[in-house]
């Protein structure tokens, strides 16, 4: 009862005229953010933070969460109309939203994306306000043990964006892996295949590999066949918005990505990627239609969108319970809470109810706003895709090249954004699926440095893998989810011989 | 880097120098670099200063700028070969540089640069979870003794401020450094998550990390590895309980190579002047940081202290070889 009445309170603090100007300002910044590839929120706050200093904490913290909200949901918008993840939490999203907008239904791909993504904020963020205390105290239990267990998981399921030839896939996947090994090894401190490049001792920068494989190649694949083969794209085929049978497919997605992405979210190591490569596996192993899955399938769409921004709610509950930040843009949110003398942590529910109920408020407040901006939007954003051809992919190329020199400004980066784009133009043409590769980046790192961690606490003895009840149940999934495709067609083999 | 070598590289760059005297002067538009992604440490302190020094009207504007990459060596090489005597540019940087540095085998170093202050410092706190048995230095120090491989540690990145710390407490309590079993994180969270869940024996990180965690009762102080105690913390130093560490995480300004004297005198006035500042003060009081100013010849020599003491720590856990 008592958070009733708190978060009642907070909706008073939250629908403020001049709180609702910094929510909304905060959306439309975040939005903004989102759609440009390489430009994350984490880097758009700490443009900010010395900006908002005058304004008052809740204030701030309501734009800021704005932002890291309205971020998530841009990023989907370029990842379905030009195949261009604005981050890489978006990347799943392009898999299936790009053959939709490519096939006319860009309309509906951005309406499931944008619903999605209110459903699941809404349904994290009620998850955050009610019970938040409990499920840190469960997250607090995950080791290292657990978190390979649950990176294992995830490789299993990328199998799921291999595409027709799993040799291929496997391909694209152990070229990923062995990017991830560039850089300082984190356990040991030692640089592993940096060959003397300053510039790569912090590694291959997930959003560099991303935007040059997806945006980079696509541009030049593109520009490559205008003349062979030109691609006939419509930008609106059949009904701009949802038909019922897209509601239909879409609704049980939502709910399961929000119930991935929520909890992962709030794991101090689970992050915004992995409940995307999960609920994408899923949705792929239930939907009635499963060869539509790499043709574009709505569901594809649905349940990734909805899982990454039911993580972005999750990684606040860790900051705000614990003050532990569990991303980039949750250590500059946490700089922004000391920026103004708080510490978030156990205590800062007690000692500042109205700030904490008033930011929990307004996230339900920037989640209708976002939903709000985005919707009319859709039918502008489609639009998009009736610039000719030359003209739009030039621009991708400009906002690409600008959007990672904006991170990391060094000719070294721009040197592998290209290289990486030749890579996709190549992968393209030799029908290699691009998505495991990123995969293979993004859990290879992690995956390796848990591994080592969980043995180097238990002395090297592997039997502390499987010990822990919560890695042994995820481990049993992930076999169960490897050997289960195989086991049903064998039986299914021996009925037919025995009919 | 002997007076001799400084005095010889001046020299080369004195047509640099000469062009870039005009400037010397015209400190209205200053430049930091934060040698780090936005977020960090250095880039706070970066921001900080902008804050600091455009507030008091010491300087009209200051750009931050953020340069990322492998413990702020990619910052540090851009500072040396394109800064070269560019008399408004200044670099934050602090202890974890160095041990970088070492661990890289980085093809530039600090003694490249011009010294220009040390400006704060923050004590390490190692803590373990409440419900250890451990209570207090000398018990994590026995248990170290008995094993050093058993007792894991929890802490930020190979070779930085924690885990030259936990090096340091290992040979204090009379164990074999090299068997330390230090288990780096990547961000504080994680790191935090670990200790708090009891994964790990002990943790070390910088005391404000741990602040929260301590007054909410789920973490134990074992102490802090300042030399006297922390002002309105209710806690021990290491110290002061027979294991002699003493170390903390400081946080300094460089600026390029190849200043004149009077370029170098300017720079160090300017920091001076903000030091001296009170919203420098103030921005000090909110977020937790200790004043630790120091500059001129004593600046230099403390620089050289630090790169061998870390060398020899980071030598005897075989991070550098």
């Amino acid at each position: 009862m008592d958070t009733f009445v708190s978060l009642g309170q907070g909706f008073l603090v939250a629908l403020e005229p001049m709180k609702l100007l910094y929510a909304l300002i905060g959306v439309f910044l975040g939005t903004l953010v989102g759609v440009l590839p390489g430009i994350g929120p984490a880097l758009t706050l700490a443009l900010l933070l010395p900006v908002t200093f005058k304004l008052d904490p809740t204030g701030s913290l309501i734009m800021f969460a704005g932002i890291y909200y309205g971020g998530m949901y841009g990023g989907s918008t370029t990842s379905i109309l030009i195949n261009t993840p604005g981050e890489s939490a978006s990347m799943i999203t392009a898999l299936e939203g790009n053959r939709m907008a490519k096939s006319g239904r860009g309309g509906p791909a951005l309406a499931t994306a944008a619903i999605g993504s209110f459903v699941a904020g809404t349904l994290a963020t009620i998850g955050l306000a009610f019970f938040a205390p409990y499920l840190v105290a469960l997250a607090i239990k995950f080791g290292p043990e657990d978190y390979f267990a649950l990176m294992v998981l995830a490789f299993v399921t990328v199998s799921a964006t291999f595409g027709d030839s799993p040799l291929r896939g496997l391909t694209s996947l152990f070229v990923g892996l062995a990017l991830g090994l560039v850089g300082i090894d984190i356990l040991s401190g030692q640089s592993r295949l940096t060959y003397g490049v300053p510039e790569l001792l912090d590694g291959v920068e997930v959003t560099t590999l991303a935007v040059g494989l997806f945006a980079i190649g696509e541009a030049l694949y593109v520009a490559g066949r205008r003349h062979v083969a030109p691609e006939e794209v419509e930008p609106v085929r059949g009904s701009l918005w949802m038909t019922r049978e897209d509601w239909a497919r879409s609704w049980k997605p939502w709910l399961r990505g929000t119930a991935l992405g929520f909890p992962i979210g709030a794991l101090p190591a689970g992050g915004a990627e992995i409940p995307t490569f999960l609920s994408y596996n899923i949705e792929k192993k239930l939907s009635t239609k499963p060869e539509e899955f790499g043709h574009g399938a709505i569901e594809g769409v649905a349940g990734p969108e909805a899982a990454n921004n039911a993580s972005a709610a999750g990684t606040l509950m860790p900051l705000l319970t614990l003050g532990l930040p569990t991303s980039a843009t949750a250590a500059i949110l946490l700089a922004g809470f000391q920026q103004y003398g708080l510490n978030p942590g156990p205590l800062l529910f007690a000692e500042k109810p109205d700030l904490v109920w008033g930011l929990i408020a307004s996230l339900f407040v920037a989640n209708v706003m976002l939903v709000v901006l985005n919707l009319p939007l859709v039918g502008l954003w489609v639009r998009l895709l009736a610039i000719p051809q030359p003209w739009l992919y030039a621009g991708i190329l400009v906002f690409a090249a600008m959007g990672t020199m904006a991170a990391n400004p060094s000719p070294v980066e721009l040197m592998m954004l290209l290289i990486f784009g030749l890579l996709g133009l190549m992968m393209r043409r030799y029908d290699y699926p691009i998505a495991p590769m990123v995969v293979g980046l993004i859990l290879g790192p992690m995956a390796e440095a848990q591994l080592r961690r969980a043995l180097s606490i238990s002395l090297g003895d592997p039997v502390a893998l499987v010990q822990s009840p919560i890695a042994a149940t995820l481990l049993a999934i992930a076999l169960a989810a490897l050997v289960a495709p195989y086991l049903m067609k064998g039986l299914d083999r021996f009925r037919a011989t025995e009919d | 880097m002997s007076l001799f070598h400084r005095a010889a590289m001046r020299g080369l760059l004195a047509a640099a120098v000469i062009v870039g005297a005009g400037s010397a002067f015209a400190q209205s538009d200053l430049k930091i670099m934060a040698p780090a992604a936005p977020g960090g440490g250095w880039d706070g302190t970066a921001r900080a200063m902008q804050q600091a020094l455009t507030g008091a009207g010491i300087a009209k504007s200051v750009q931050v700028t953020n340069v990322p990459g492998a413990g702020g060596i990619v910052g540090l090489a851009q500072l040396i070969n394109q800064g070269k005597g560019d008399a408004n540019q200044l670099m934050v940087n602090g202890f974890v540089m160095v041990g970088a540095i070492l661990t890289n085998k980085a093809p530039v170093n600090l003694t490249q640069t011009t010294p220009i202050a040390r400006l704060t410092e923050e004590a390490l706190a190692i803590v373990v979870p409440t419900d250890s048995a451990i209570k207090d230095a000398k018990g994590l120090a026995a248990a170290i003794k008995a094993d050093p491989a058993k007792v894991t540690w929890g802490g930020g990145s190979a070779g930085g401020v924690d885990h030259i710390a936990a090096a340091l407490f290992t040979q204090e309590a009379g164990a074999d450094p090299t068997k330390l079993n230090y288990i780096p994180f990547s961000g504080g969270g994680e790191a935090l998550a670990a200790i708090i869940g009891g994964k790990v024996t002990a943790g070390v990180s910088g005391f404000s990390e741990f602040e929260g965690q301590i007054k909410a009762g789920k973490l134990r102080l074992i102490g802090v590895t300042s030399a006297n105690r922390l002002a309105n913390v209710d806690g021990p130093t290491i110290k002061e309980q027979g294991i002699n560490l003493e170390i903390t995480n400081w946080r300094s300004v460089v600026a390029p190579p190849g200043l004149t004297a009077e370029q170098t005198k300017a720079l160090t006035d300017i920091v001076k002047k903000m030091n001296d500042s009170p919203q420098w003060k103030e921005l000090l009081k909110q977020r937790g940081w200790d004043a630790a100013y120091l500059d001129g010849e004593a600046f230099g020599a403390f620089l050289k202290a630090e790169n061998e003491r870390v060398n020899k720590v980071l030598t005897s856990v075989g991070l550098v070889k």
